[in-house]
């Protein structure tokens, strides 16, 4: 994160500001994905009026960064009539997409609006692993072209890679594509489970092995020594440190209404059709019962020899059960970078009932760094 | 007689009031910027059809302890920094495309006390 937009962040959390919320529009989809966490059927989206009604209380309440994602944006025939009038709002707007409905005219009518990035979900350079992940004959090929008429308008595309079993030997030729077509692009290895609970679709994700390679590949992590190194001691400012921006800074509205602290994170706090966006924020009880997570207080991940480095998301281990727990999704990320098992992969590692992880060992001379999700601006590898 | 400037909020930008800062992203290279309480007023006045000077004269001056001459010659070189990032507009003529609105500001976070 930039230092100016870290400031930003840092005095919205001091203000109790809203800063970054995604808007689903849609879970209604063109593409079929093997690893969509998502119900597509329509349960009752919000209208246009009503999208536009909660649009005008978070800019109210302050909130600038408005991603409006999906289910595919494009499906819903309102979509510029909701996009003009977020603009009038003065929001900084992202969009996801799979990009398959834009065309020259669509993408002409993205930077007349002043959309700041467009994110799009490019699963392999290879149309037969791509289509065969979107289940949609020519979405490689689409989506590609609507990249070039994106960047013809002088648009930021950021091409999002998200690794599975299907596409983990990609990876390279993904990125090779986002320079050729001149976008960013960003990885990330994480599948996770349907927002119904279903955790079906969690055994798509790369396998250990295959972590650590991509861990140990210098053209993505830079220095692999560095990224693998073993993780300091936990001190008293990681013990006191806010796991991410979900609750705090950051939300997630459903198109549904539904009020969450994040995408990632399917705990209803309110719903926008009921109670005011502001007097959601402010006073949902399971809002603040999120705020008060520190790591010191959470019994396995306090113990922690990762405590100090790890991104443990606070939606996934409440996926798992228990949003003071582990997400274990992490726990493996973190040991397939350091080779040092987690707390809670070692108390599983004693748990005969666990299968998933009677593989575990440690992997000799690896020191740690800080692990995040893999995210190399592919132009900046360029230059 | 000097040329008059005239000044108009880009409507490629995105804008918020964040405490007593602006926040303001460009579209060019998406880049964040924070405005303080003065970039912020001419900012906000920058309406395309009001000169510069005026601006000046009805907004910072009113607001602050400021020759009018200096004020000016500031917010020139305020407005040509801003232009540079693409957060204004500037022309010689009255500026007829459209600015974005400027975010109001919410009267509990109206800055108690102006600085430069």
């Amino acid at each position: 994160m930039s230092s100016i937009m870290q400031e930003v962040s840092d005095r919205a959390l001091r203000l109790s500001v809203p800063l970054s919320v995604q808007l689903d529009l849609t879970y209604r989809c063109n593409e079929q994905c093997v690893h969509c966490y998502l119900d597509h059927d329509d349960h009752g989206e919000m209208t246009t009026v009503e999208i536009k009604h909660l649009l005008k209380e978070m800019a109210e309440a302050g909130v600038f960064i408005l991603t409006l994602s999906g289910g595919e944006i494009f499906m819903r025939k309102d979509f510029f009539e909701i996009l003009e009038y977020a603009r009038s709002l003065t929001f900084c707007i992202k969009l996801k997409t799979n990009a398959v409905l834009i065309r020259e005219a669509q993408a002409a009518r993205l930077r007349d609006l002043g959309v700041e990035s467009i994110q799009i979900s490019i699963y392999s350079h290879r149309p037969e692993v791509h289509d065969a992940i979107t289940k949609v004959p020519g979405s490689l090929r689409r989506s590609i072209n609507a990249i070039r008429f994106l960047r013809a308008q002088g648009l930021k595309v950021v091409v999002a890679n998200v690794l599975m079993t299907e596409n983990m030997q990609d990876y390279h030729g993904v990125r090779a594509l986002a320079e050729e077509i001149d976008a960013n692009y960003t990885l990330d290895p994480t599948i996770t489970p349907k927002m119904d609970g279903d955790r079906s679709i969690v055994d798509l994700n790369a396998g250990e092995s295959a972590l650590q390679r991509l861990f140990r590949d210098e053209a993505f992590v830079g220095n692999a020594e560095e990224f693998c190194a073993p993780p300091p001691a936990p001190d008293e400012d990681s013990m006191n440190a806010l796991p991410c921006s979900a609750g705090h800074t950051a939300c997630y509205v459903s198109p549904y209404g539904e009020f969450y602290p994040c995408v990632q994170f399917p705990l209803s706090c309110g719903n926008v059709r009921q109670q005011p966006f502001i007097d959601i924020w402010r006073n949902s009880e399971q809002l603040k019962e999120v705020r008060s997570i520190r790591l010191r207080n959470l019994s396995s991940c306090s113990q922690c020899a990762h405590g100090s480095t790890c991104t443990r998301c606070p939606g996934l281990a409440f996926m798992e059960g228990n949003m003071r727990g582990p997400s274990t999704a992490d726990c493996e990320k973190s040991f397939a970078r350091t080779g040092i098992p987690s707390a809670n992969l070692l108390q599983k590692k004693g748990n005969a009932s666990t299968p998933r992880l009677v593989q575990i060992q440690i992997v000799p001379s690896i020191r740690g760094a800080r692990l995040s999700d893999v995210d190399v601006s592919a132009r900046a590898v360029a230059s | 007689m000097n040329k008059k400037l005239y000044v108009a909020r880009s409507p490629r930008i995105a804008a918020r009031m964040l405490g007593e800062e602006m926040l303001v992203m460009s579209g060019q290279g998406s880049t964040l910027f924070t405005l303080n309480p003065t970039a912020t007023i001419l900012w906000q006045a920058a309406d395309g059809a009001t000169p510069l000077d005026e601006i000046v004269e009805r907004r910072i001056c009113s607001e602050f302890e400021v020759k009018p001459e200096e004020a000016l010659r500031d917010a020139e070189a305020l407005a040509e920094d801003l232009a540079k990032h693409g957060i204004l507009l500037i022309s010689d003529q009255p500026i007829s495309e459209r600015p974005i609105a400027s975010p109001d500001v919410p009267a509990q976070e109206q800055p108690r006390e102006q600085r430069r």
